[in-house]
């Protein structure tokens, strides 16, 4: 029939944009629970090093690590912005951009310059069009990262704060709260911020070996890593659960369009039957 | 015999946790023994075999280097999952770095998607904004 052609073929289009959310939400779903294990298994690590880190603030060590130091004055801050490769992760990382640039405004309120990091695609597209500068970029890291594809990038700002380039680093991701939340956070590396150790006011400090300084460096370049390690694998994880709502929601309103377009299309369907019955009625009522 | 909690964590997973009643490290200046009630120490290792030692056996954990902090009741071992070296990390460096020159480079390539999403999502803002402000609803 000739009615509703227009109708028809948009029906079928939209059932296939349908057909394909769909089948992204059921990938995300099940790439989500992996990126949930990875992301829970590398969780000792970093908590376990913090804890030493809350130690460590507490020892009395004659060698002050500059990493442990407050630096004077700030005139330059680097961020490591964790973001993902990909799309279609609903406002995932909109979200944490949003919440970058209202901080990056108030440090050049304050004169204070900033210098980048960017892990993934969609960070490095976005903020390289912002005209900041980009020290190091890591991309397509997949959905299982080593951690040992992040000691160049992080590296790169370490040694920029070893030579008084920046006095602060931090890191911005999406921390993973559960599958419905994800909240972006921004999170000081370096100077590092004491912990709370309870129990611990008494006058001791560590046998370092083989001397305090190597020691030292090891384990905050490592705290450091790991920091930076478990913000990308909770990314991971945010994005793939974010991508599992945002599919889940697509598909969902995709059903919504298909179902009042057919109610559209039946309505022009049983117009033009009524008209042509009334045509004939009225040709044969003539003759 | 009193006994010591033993962590030892790679940054991928937790390799061990438990109690022990001593544990060896392959330490960077020699094999270290420790016991219940050591005094507080920080120390590099160096790739070798940790053995914790328990009632019921004996673990053996390879690391391929890593830390160890030990406190009087607490030993905490992190094992490195990464191969480590100067030189090696200084080309990953560099590498890193080449990647964000090439990025600030080819940011006036209209053909790059990232870009586009990105010069898209500004418009759409920009739009929104617009319709806001005369009270309209796109």
């Amino acid at each position: 029939m000739a009615v509703g052609k227009e109708i028809k073929t948009q029906i079928a289009s939209i059932k296939n944009t349908q057909k394909i959310t769909s089948a992204m939400e059921m990938v995300a779903a099940s790439k989500m629970k992996k990126a949930q294990n990875r992301m829970l298994a590398s969780r000792p690590y970093s908590e376990k090093i913090s804890k030493v880190i809350g130690h460590l603030t507490y020892a009395h060590s004659e060698f002050e690590h500059p990493y442990m130091k407050e630096a004077g004055d700030v005139k330059r801050v680097g961020i490591i912005i964790v973001s993902s490769d990909r799309g279609l992760c609903g406002g995932l990382n909109t979200n944490l951009f949003r919440s970058l640039l209202k901080q990056v405004a108030d440090y050049q309120a304050k004169g204070i310059e900033v210098d980048i990091c960017t892990i993934g695609k969609k960070a490095t597209a976005f903020f390289k069009n912002l005209g900041l500068n980009i020290k190091s970029v890591l991309t397509d890291l997949g959905d299982t990262p080593h951690f040992d594809d992040l000691l160049g990038t992080v590296k790169v700002m370490l040694d920029a704060y070893d030579e008084g380039e920046i006095q602060q680093l931090s890191v911005a991701y999406n921390r993973f709260e559960n599958t419905m939340t994800q909240v972006p956070t921004v999170a000081q590396l370096v100077p590092m911020v004491a912990g709370e150790v309870d129990d611990m006011d008494h006058h001791w400090d560590y046998i370092y070996e083989p001397d305090a300084e190597e020691a030292l460096n090891a384990l905050l370049v490592r705290y450091i890593e790991a920091l930076v390690y478990q913000g990308l694998v909770e990314n991971i994880a945010c994005e793939q659960s974010s991508r599992m709502i945002s599919m889940k929601s697509a598909t969902d309103n995709a059903g919504d369009m298909v179902q009042e377009l057919e109610l559209v299309y039946n309505k022009a369907r049983q117009a033009a039957i009524t008209q042509e019955i009334s045509e004939i009625v009225s040709g044969a009522s003539a003759v | 015999m009193s006994t010591i909690h033993v962590d030892v964590v790679s940054a991928t997973e937790s390799l061990y946790s438990g109690e022990a009643n001593c544990v060896f490290a392959p330490g960077s200046t020699g094999e270290l023994g420790i016991y219940p009630k050591h005094v507080a120490l920080l120390s590099t290792l160096k790739p070798g075999e940790v053995r914790v030692e328990t009632d019921k056996g004996v673990e053996s954990i390879y690391v391929s280097g890593g830390i160890v902090e030990v406190q009087p009741n607490v030993v905490t071992i992190f094992s490195d999952t990464a191969i480590r070296a100067h030189d090696l990390d200084e080309s990953k460096a560099l590498e890193a770095k080449q990647r964000a020159e090439e990025a600030m480079a080819d940011s006036d390539n209209g053909h790059d998607v990232g870009t586009t999403q990105a010069a898209l999502a500004e418009a759409m803002a920009q739009l929104q904004m617009i319709s806001k402000m005369r009270g309209k609803k796109l």
